[in-house]
């Protein structure tokens, strides 16, 4: 990596004018990571063992070649299977575009966009070399438009069906919200496809967005993508994340805020198999005053080799006084073999915050979860049920749309029903 | 009319070496139309005798015997005792996250029941209950416990109970934590529960001031893992006034006991 490349230039300068470019994470061991069976208290890492007063600065470009070509061993890939990835990162040039499915409610449009378009230039630029690809060939952008104060009555559905090809499809969407608008924008990922998306979301002064990604795929897809969203001076924006099929997925999550007073909540939960291994990396930059962000992700895990990967960054820069933030990750391990990795990492750079603090916790069944329930006459089997679907739904009900929940839910449970020891007596769940 | 009886009990956690007994020979018989109060200091093992009882499976049975009505309650599962009549509102109850207080109440009914309440008339039980404990209606929209306060979760234990309609109702240290409002309205639900049908309150407690609401038949002074003195509401009194000092003093056992037993509580 290096800094000095002329086509490298920072997020930060185009959003958050004066207050600094983005910064990386701390290039630190991992803290928090916890594999099988293996309890892990919240771990700590704060500003990283050794604080320099100027943490490294994290490379954005739209050069895929600023990045340089991933070995397995950088900091952002040293989790990934670079094996199972390499049909992204080695995929060739296609004029393979994700061809939305789209609901539009009134007040919301879909229209496309030239790779010369200037908007695209404004975007939040690339994290890694994979991001940066798909910026490249995605060929343009499809791009929804919520007009300013629009109250849409309905979500905004852009569904993607992969059809099996082999080429990689490239995709890059903007979802461009203006001020005072109330909108949610769900995108529902299903079939069978090898993708790599971007997903701009710039949210106005003032406005409330709600972003739901679900990926429901087929197995054997490969995903990868990187969120961006931008949030304007007093607006909320609301991330739900639900990651539920594929093969590999993995997805980069990044938020900035462009004015004070926004606030941002990312939800995420992701359940996988064996076969499975789901990515999961947030980055949040507070780099402007009296902000807050909510981070809570839960996962769960089920079969030998079942992975997941949870890395939440939060960086509370001199600037952003007046900032509260925290972050939460649990994941529960349902059988042995399967691992979590958690690494939660809050940089600290100014006192005079309302509240920081992170948690990260991997474990199996909580015994006095199941005690209180059994003690009410529920047997173990029911009991257990209710506790893995209850830790679902407590990320799931923030999603606000009762028929996608419910879909999401009944796939939770469906999967939840191959696991042997709950499959041995039927049981009846009441709504 | 249901008699659970308790036969030279002992009970101990931890694991081989480590392994600590907390109680030591129990003696107790609760039937129906009966409350009885365990008064004792901490860590003397009232809360371990309750969790035994409900078959928390941190606490090992090294001898003795408990049974309801002649049925081996030590042979169940802890949902079994549960369905046999028995019922623990517990001092510490547990949060569990998108799972809510509805659901879980007709989950817990059902089973209890054998079916599935009629739908009817199950809401109007609940709403009815709920109102008797001064609770708002929303309450059954949130999580099981979850950011409850101290007297809601009491009172959910409460409602629990009185939805249940156990046989033997064990309430640890149920008074706990509670201001005199939340006390009160705890109280009378557990005092409805005693008038209106066959049940048998075995009410364990640190401190004498529950025991002005709920009129205990019978008091047993409970100390360092089995009972030390038994009598009447007067016991009470008698402890009110002058404290637990006389039951504890000059005795190591008492102390090795609630050191254990402090372990077990912060383990």
């Amino acid at each position: 990596m290096s800094a000095e490349n002329t086509t490298t230039t920072l997020a930060g300068e185009l959003f958050a004018p004066g207050v600094g470019a983005q910064a990386g994470p701390p290039t630190t061991p991992a803290a928090g990571t916890g594999s099988a069976g293996q309890a892990t208290p919240g771990s700590h890492s704060h500003g990283g063992p050794a604080r320099t007063g100027s943490p490294a600065e994290r490379l954005t470009s739209t050069d895929p070649d600023a990045f340089g070509v991933p070995t397995g061993r950088e900091e952002t890939w040293r989790f990934t299977p670079m094996k199972r990835v390499r049909v992204l990162l080695d995929g060739a040039p296609s004029d393979a575009h994700p061809s939305w499915d789209a609901d539009l409610p009134d007040g919301a449009e879909l229209s496309r966009v030239e790779a010369d378009d200037p908007m695209l230039k404004g975007l939040p630029e690339p994290v890694d070399r994979l991001a940066a690809l798909t910026r490249q060939r995605a060929d343009g952008a499809t791009v929804v438009r919520v007009a300013a104060e629009a109250q849409l009555d309905r979500p905004v559905t852009l569904g993607f069906s992969g059809a099996a090809g082999d080429d990689v499809v490239w995709g890059q969407l903007v979802v461009e919200v203006g001020a005072f608008a109330q909108a949610t924008i769900v995108l529902d990922h299903t079939g069978l496809a090898r993708y790599s998306g971007g997903v701009a979301v710039l949210v106005g002064d003032g406005a409330q967005v709600t972003l739901v990604s679900v990926q429901d795929w087929a197995p054997g897809a490969v995903h990868g993508g990187q969120y961006d969203t931008v949030v304007g001076r007093d607006a909320t924006f609301k991330q739900v994340v639900v990651t539920l099929g594929g093969d590999l997925v993995r997805l980069v999550s990044n938020v900035q805020y462009s004015g004070p007073g926004g606030s941002a909540d990312l939800y995420g939960v992701y359940f996988a198999d064996e076969t499975q291994h789901q990515e999961h990396r947030l980055w949040v930059d507070h780099a402007v005053p009296h902000c807050r962000s909510n981070v809570l992700y839960k996962g769960a895990l089920q079969g030998e080799d079942a992975r997941t990967v949870w890395i939440g960054d939060v960086r509370i820069r001199p600037a952003a006084v007046g900032t509260e933030t925290y972050e939460l990750n649990r994941n529960l391990v349902l059988t042995d073999g399967a691992r979590a990795d958690s690494v939660p990492n809050l940089e600290i750079e100014t006192g005079e915050i309302v509240g920081a603090g992170h948690a990260s916790a991997t474990g199996r069944f909580d015994d006095e979860q199941l005690f209180y329930l059994c003690s009410r006459g529920i047997d173990a089997e029911t009991a257990r049920r209710l506790v893995v679907r209850g830790f679902f739904a407590d990320v799931v009900q923030h999603i606000g749309l009762p028929e996608l929940q419910d879909r999401l839910m009944g796939t939770i449970e469906a999967r939840l029903g191959a696991l042997p020891g709950l499959e041995e007596q039927p049981v009846e769940v009441p709504a | 009319m249901s008699v659970l009886e308790i036969r030279d009990l002992h009970v101990t956690v931890g694991e081989g070496d480590d392994a600590k007994e907390i109680l030591r020979g129990v003696d107790l018989t609760v039937r129906s139309g009966e409350t009885h109060a365990i008064m004792g200091p901490n860590g003397s093992g009232k809360s371990t005798l309750a969790y035994s009882i409900a078959g928390h499976p941190k606490y090992t049975i090294t001898g003795g015997t408990v049974t309801l009505d002649g049925e081996d309650v030590l042979a169940m599962t802890v949902d079994e005792r549960a369905r046999a009549g028995l019922f623990l509102a517990m001092q510490y109850p547990v949060e569990v996250p998108g799972v809510s207080v509805s659901n879980f109440l007709r989950t817990a009914a059902t089973a209890v029941k054998g079916e599935a309440p009629k739908l009817r008339t199950w809401v109007k039980d609940v709403k009815t209950e709920m109102a008797g404990l001064e609770m708002d209606p929303t309450f059954a929209e949130r999580n099981v416990n979850e950011g409850f306060s101290g007297g809601e979760k009491k009172r959910h234990e409460i409602l629990q109970m009185r939805l249940l309609k156990p046989r033997i109702a064990i309430l640890d240290e149920t008074d706990s934590g509670l201001d005199v409002d939340a006390l009160r309205i705890v109280s009378e639900g557990v005092n409805r529960t005693r008038a209106e049908g066959d049940v048998g309150v075995l009410l364990i407690t640190h401190y004498t001031r529950i025991l002005r609401y709920i009129k205990p038949d019978f008091v047993h002074v409970f100390v360092a893992g089995r009972i030390v003195e038994e009598g009447g509401p007067e016991l009470a009194d008698k402890l009110e006034s002058e404290g637990y000092a006389a039951y504890v003093k000059d005795s190591n056992e008492v102390a090795s006991a609630e050191k254990a037993a402090a372990e077990v509580a912060s383990a």
